[in-house]
């Protein structure tokens, strides 16, 4: 324990990390192969649905998915929520907002931030573009946040 | 498993089969009042024991004696020698280890206390660790003591003669 003496009773910085890796899976490995070639991926569900981000099964009939389809990259704000004070891990350090973007395509929205700078910019049903990482190794935050279109 | 129909953007692109998702939590851990006095002994390069109403000596003492429910309250310094109770060879690697495989994690019962410590043991082949080894504390620099356990850096075998081991809380009554 590293020292700092806080009145009579000592306090230290105390972390626990568990370095996790997981393996994605092909269609969880596909989506995020695209955002790191800047394509947005869902899924061809049963009904014919599209769904993003895609998942192996469908979620009403249980069937398997194997239908990658490219939506976007444009899309629309189903619902949103501002963070005024956003917390150490949020994507983007200054008020934003999470909205469910629902990309062209697509039948259904994901969470995703959208720098929008302030909440009377954001509106159900507006336009919203992806804004790309500069240097993208396939994960979630090669999707840095959606911005208005 | 059904094969997957990638769209053309991302044919031939390799694909993309694992994720680092570390999980990270920040603590102030706040060391209460009793283990404060014990690492503060630490940093003044005394080990500090607390003597429950019974007689037991615990090293480090949680300011209460677990048996009995009764305060802690008379402070004990107690040796910096003590006897192997238990140990633990490490063979596998794993995440912020800090250490070169193998070594040698164990408990210590210090002379004078009835609760042993646990610690690294060093300068001894792991082959030669056993349990009943008189070891003794090896320090890191005067001026680079500090409250915290990592101010002695290890123990290592002082060459006395082995002890017979009574594992702590044999004989206890409840």
């Amino acid at each position: 324990m590293t020292s700092q003496d806080s009145g009579e009773v000592l306090s230290a910085p105390l972390v626990i990390e568990y370095p996790f890796t997981r393996t994605t899976g092909p269609v969880i490995g596909a989506f995020l192969t695209g955002l790191r070639e800047r394509v947005l991926l869902g899924i061809k569900g049963s009904q014919g649905q599209v769904l993003v981000p895609p998942t192996e099964y469908d979620p009403a009939t249980g069937e398997e998915l194997t239908e990658l389809v490219e939506v976007g990259p444009g899309g629309v704000v189903d619902t949103w929520c501002w963070v005024r004070t956003p917390m150490p891990k949020h994507p983007l350090q200054h008020p934003f907002a999470w909205a469910l973007v629902r990309p062209d395509g697509a039948d259904v929205g994901f969470l995703q931030p959208v720098d929008a700078g302030s909440p009377e910019v954001m509106a159900t049903g507006m336009r919203v573009r992806p804004r790309w990482a500069d240097e993208r190794e396939g994960t979630i935050h090669d999707l840095e946040c959606w911005e208005p279109a | 498993m059904t094969e997957i129909e990638l769209p053309p953007a991302l044919v031939g692109k390799e694909l993309v089969r694992s994720v680092r998702t570390p999980a990270r939590l920040e603590y102030t851990y706040t060391a209460g009042a009793a283990t404060t006095r014990f690492l503060t002994g630490i940093a003044q390069g005394r080990i500090l024991g607390e003597r429950a109403p019974g007689g037991k000596v615990y090293v480090p003492s949680r300011g209460a004696d677990p048996q009995l429910g009764l305060p802690t309250s008379e402070q004990v310094e107690v040796s910096h020698t003590g006897t192997l109770t238990s140990f633990c060879v490490v063979n596998v690697a794993f995440y912020g280890q800090g250490m070169e495989i193998p070594y040698t994690s164990g408990l210590i019962l210090l002379d004078g206390s009835d609760l042993p410590i646990m610690h690294l043991i060093q300068e001894c082949p792991v082959e030669d660790v056993r349990i009943g080894m008189r070891v003794e504390a090896v320090w890191v620099d005067e001026s680079e003591y500090g409250p915290t356990l990592e101010s002695i850096r290890y123990f290592r075998p002082n060459g006395e003669p082995d002890r017979t081991v009574v594992q702590p809380g044999a004989g206890v009554t409840w």
